[in-house]
């Protein structure tokens, strides 16, 4: 594939050598001369020196032809121009932008951007993983159909221990799939099967209904 | 007409006082201060430290009740950005930006923003009277 990188950064850099190395055909687009310099002198030539958000660069740097563009420097506006220019001017069927502020995902995707990656919600997810006293954790968002993937663990507390599946009082559209009891295989979640405490349940349910399926599972 | 400008630098701290006199409600955005010099003594309006392209700082701009928003920062992108924010997510019925790079300009028209580029306006009316007077 040929995929356009804007911002020859720390995080341009890394990803252009990763894509390399998948065997990729990788141009990185770079405004200041000397991380320009230092691309070429790490990569070869696979760097070109100029504005990515500009229409004269991403002309010259074929992005017609491209199939992903990836807009990765440090400025939110940038990285959101750089992607519509490839959409609307080039057509570029694929683009991801980087974002610093986790509220610009939704504006970006509502503006025609594919794919926002914010650092600042991946390391939030990451912390929400780690750290074990979370009540709920969000393992993956279907945005099209407005669906969480979530792990929900149960506290000794809980009124829902000691029921069966098919006894709880679940919101509408949540579904348990998969159960993970301390040192056993993962169960599936059958209706009969019975709540203990510590499980930890993976759940698909309704953004909207998170909340209720919270309480239903960990509710006192 | 309630009106938001972003960016004071001489084209938004301009307009800003041009419209305050002719008794509009301004409130103007800037991310420093100190471009608030440039507004006269007299400015009746909102002076708000902060950056547009945050959705945050609108809204305590006031951008629900605002009739008209205007992006005059040096980022093309800046107000490229903005103006998006304001028209799509708060549909500010009314929306104006500058981009100087007369293609981001075009680009931006075809998708629907008023977007002007002091770069043409300015060349033309350069021709313009080049000509008249030739």
């Amino acid at each position: 594939m040929y995929i356009i990188l804007v911002g020859g950064g720390k995080v341009g850099y890394h990803l252009a050598k990763e894509l390399l190395a998948e065997g990729h055909e990788v141009l990185v687009i770079e405004k200041d001369r000397s991380r320009f310099d230092f691309i070429c002198g790490e990569l070869g030539s696979i760097c070109m020196h100029g504005d990515g958000c500009e229409v004269t660069t991403q002309a010259e740097a074929g992005t017609a032809r491209a199939d992903i563009l990836i807009a990765v420097t440090g400025d939110d506006e940038d990285n959101l121009v750089a992607c519509q220019v490839a959409k609307h001017k080039f057509k570029v069927p694929r683009t991801i932008a980087r974002s610093s502020n986790p509220k610009n995902e939704a504006l970006f995707r509502m503006l025609g951007v594919n794919v926002t990656v914010s650092s600042t919600d991946v390391i939030m997810e990451i912390i929400q993983q780690e750290v074990p006293t979370h009540m709920l954790t969000h393992l993956l968002t279907l945005h099209e159909r407005g669906i969480e993937m979530v792990e929900v663990k149960i506290p000794a507390d809980a009124k829902s221990v000691g029921k069966k599946i098919k006894d709880l009082s679940l919101p509408t559209g949540s579904v348990l799939t998969v159960i993970i009891r301390r040192d056993q295989r993962p169960l599936t979640a059958s209706p009969d099967l019975i709540i203990q405490t510590g499980d930890q349940i993976i759940a698909l349910t309704p953004t909207d209904s998170e909340e209720l399926l919270k309480s239903a599972l960990r509710g006192k | 007409m309630r009106i938001l400008i972003m960016g004071c630098g001489r084209t938004g701290a301009q307009l800003a006082s041009v419209l305050d006199s002719e008794g509009h409600q301004i409130t103007i955005l800037d991310t420093n201060d100190y471009s608030f010099r440039r507004l006269p003594p007299d400015f009746k309006g909102t002076a708000l430290v902060g950056d547009g392209t945050n959705d945050e700082t609108l809204k305590k701009a006031g951008i629900d009740q605002m009739d008209a928003f205007v992006a005059v920062t040096q980022g093309d992108n800046r107000n490229i950005m903005a103006a998006q924010i304001a028209k799509y997510i708060f549909k500010v019925p009314k929306v104006l930006l500058r981009i100087y790079d007369p293609l981001r300009r075009e680009l931006y028209n075809n998708l629907g923003l008023e977007a002007f580029s002091p770069t043409i306006i300015f060349a033309q009316l350069l021709k313009d009277n080049l000509l008249d007077r030739g």
